[in-house]
């Protein structure tokens, strides 16, 4: 079950040196992932490539924010292998052994996998400049100068050049979506994570934060979308894949999936959402 | 219809937005009202009555000997007592700074994922908060008799060397030490309600960004958890200045208490002078009190209710970006 679908023609980015621009981006074979007893992950495998972007749709509980949040290891699967980059997630492989990362370890692969939450989590105490900027500085230690002019540019690329110096209750629900995307792209990342990135906003300022996050598609940015605006995923999207029950009923071209769903239990959830 | 619709609207907002279009009535202003006010008679009767009883009881004291107003005026601005009010000042706020900091390192600890960290936080706890402060003042003004060697060896089956502990700690250093280590446990606990009033997210979108935990802490959960750890510590520091008076147990007796007692002592004059420490303790504890409050008004901004207007909120967040450098210095310290 792949997601990845030929012709999509947004491959534009070339592949960082030292990666093979073949391989996917992220590899998940065969994730599995239990709260307790309560399986929400079964045997998920799908590949996201370089410069695609997926979008992820179904009702809630079917596993597609958790899904997100393993790719980043802020969950750990239970079975199966992830790989972002090639990289496996979370774990060393020596042999046939895997070894659990040290929380260093874990932290320098996450800082390459930027992402976007539903309710923002902005840092309430910092101006949208220092929430761009906080980690660029701790993290990678870029030096203040360095670290506010690209925070001033990220910015500015999400339409808020002139709201740097504002703390986060004094922008509307929008804005602070694009600062909190602004804050993801300032560590650079090769892959970024949405997860319901609209669904806290007010309808009348969804289309402000989907047009950055289609501008960022535009300049090749591998996504993963958990969305339910079927509209950014038949337009933006490159594949769609649909969750229920913890595994994908079905995966392809967004408008084939929209226009035409093969499994009943798509065309159930299509007619009530569309 | 429209008559009691119009009214309505003007008893709500009085400044109706010109942009929403009303009826046809023209929003003119109604009379206001004039009503006969309501008569609370047994307020002022209360009242009365508690002011003639408080007149009667100043009177009386005023002059009755054993209160001995004399000696309270000649003592109130003695240099022995204003000696001993900073030396109380100074147990209170060595106290506090140590409490404070250790009080955050125990709460981390309690809530690391470390599950020794967590037991040994747990355990400190239990001990003394389970045990009365003027109990355990007691005991560290034993503890020279407790530990008065080092032995070097293999416990229970060789030592190589006793050598006897010579150096008596002062009195005002067991004191501070006392008091500290019981404040630390009551700290811990409000800086843990404080780190757990964090939203979740605020630790995920940290971690999302490569920040270790350390950073997490310092530069995003402590910074915000302040609006909930400043509150409750000044009830604390008040509190402590009052349980300075227990360092008699240790037996310390510079403090402010300790000293008016010796001099009563010499003098036989004990009610006035226990009047001269209230009023020094009153003193200190209604200065406490009005930072207190200016200080609540301030962590109290802009939490419950809806966004803020824009100048409130500039206001309120300033307030928390200067507590961030509070929660870093605490950080750096501990």
């Amino acid at each position: 079950m792949s997601g990845s679908v030929s012709g999509a023609a947004t491959n534009t980015n070339p592949a960082p040196a030292g990666a093979q621009a073949s391989s996917p981006m992220v590899e998940a074979i065969a994730v599995s992932k239990s709260f307790g007893s309560n399986e929400v992950l079964k045997s998920i495998s799908l590949n996201v490539r370089r410069g695609e972007v997926m979008c992820v749709i179904g009702p809630s509980g079917s596993g597609k924010s958790t899904f997100l949040r393993c790719i980043n290891h802020l969950e750990r699967i239970d079975a199966g292998r992830l790989y972002v980059d090639g990289q496996l997630v979370g774990y060393r492989q020596k042999g046939d052994k895997l070894y659990e990362l040290k929380p260093g370890e874990a932290a320098l692969q996450r800082r390459d996998i930027g992402m976007v939450f539903q309710h923002f989590n902005l840092f309430p105490h910092m101006t949208a400049l220092e929430n761009v900027t906080e980690a660029p500085m701790r993290v990678k230690g870029l030096r203040k100068q360095d670290a506010v002019a690209h925070g001033r540019e990220l910015l500015a690329r999400v339409g808020l050049g002139n709201h740097a110096s504002h703390y986060p209750s004094q922008l509307s629900g929008g804005q602070q979506q694009r600062v909190a995307i602004a804050r993801a792209l300032a560590m650079e990342p090769k892959l970024m994570l949405f997860d319901e990135p609209t669904s806290a906003l007010d309808p009348e300022l969804v289309g402000e934060v989907l047009d950055v996050m289609r501008g960022l598609a535009e300049s090749g940015m591998t996504m993963v979308v958990v969305t339910h605006e079927m509209g950014f995923a038949r337009e933006v999207g490159d594949s769609l894949v649909f969750m229920d029950g913890g595994v994908i009923v079905e995966a392809g071209d967004p408008r084939q999936v929209l226009t035409n769903p093969q499994h009943e239990r798509t065309k159930a959830f299509l007619s009530k959402v569309l | 219809m429209s008559d009691s619709r119009s009214s309505g609207e003007a008893g709500g907002t009085p400044s109706a937005s010109p942009g929403v279009p009303m009826a046809s009535v023209p929003a003119q202003r109604p009379e206001a009202i004039r009503a006969v006010k309501l008569r609370h008679p047994w307020r002022i009767a209360i009242a009365v009555i508690l002011i003639v009883l408080l007149v009667l009881f100043v009177l009386d004291a005023a002059q009755r000997k054993a209160f001995g107003w004399p000696d309270v005026a000649k003592y109130l601005f003695d240099i022995r007592i204003s000696q001993a009010a900073l030396i109380t000042l100074e147990l209170t706020v060595y106290s506090m700074i140590i409490g404070i900091i250790l009080g955050l390192i125990l709460a981390v600890m309690r809530l690391s994922p470390n599950p020794v960290l967590k037991a040994v936080a747990w355990l400190y706890l239990w001990i003394f908060r389970g045990t009365p402060v003027y109990v355990q003042l007691v005991f560290w003004g034993l503890i020279t008799l407790i530990y008065n060697t080092f032995v070097i060896g293999i416990p229970f089956v060789h030592t190589w060397a006793v050598i006897p502990i010579t150096w008596v700690p002062p009195l005002f250093f067991i004191s501070v030490v006392g008091l500290s280590l019981n404040e630390a446990a009551y700290m811990a606990e409000i800086v843990r309600a404080g780190l757990l009033s964090v939203d979740p997210g605020q630790e995920e979108a940290a971690k999302a960004l490569g920040m270790s935990w350390w950073q997490t802490m310092r530069r995003v959960v402590i910074p915000q958890s302040m609006r909930v750890i400043i509150p409750p510590t000044g009830n604390e520091v008040i509190s402590m200045l009052k349980t300075t008076t227990l360092v008699a147990a240790v037996p310390f007796t510079l403090d402010l208490f300790g000293r008016s007692r010796d001099i009563s002592a010499e003098t036989f004059t004990p009610i006035p002078l226990l009047i001269v420490a209230s009023l020094w303790y009153l003193f200190f504890t209604s200065i406490l009190m009005v930072g207190q409050y200016f200080l609540e008004k301030r962590f109290s901004r802009g939490t419950g209710r809806g966004r803020p207007a824009v100048g409130v909120a500039d206001a309120g967040v300033n307030a928390s970006g200067a507590v961030a450098g509070v929660g870093i210095d605490i950080g750096g310290k501990g």
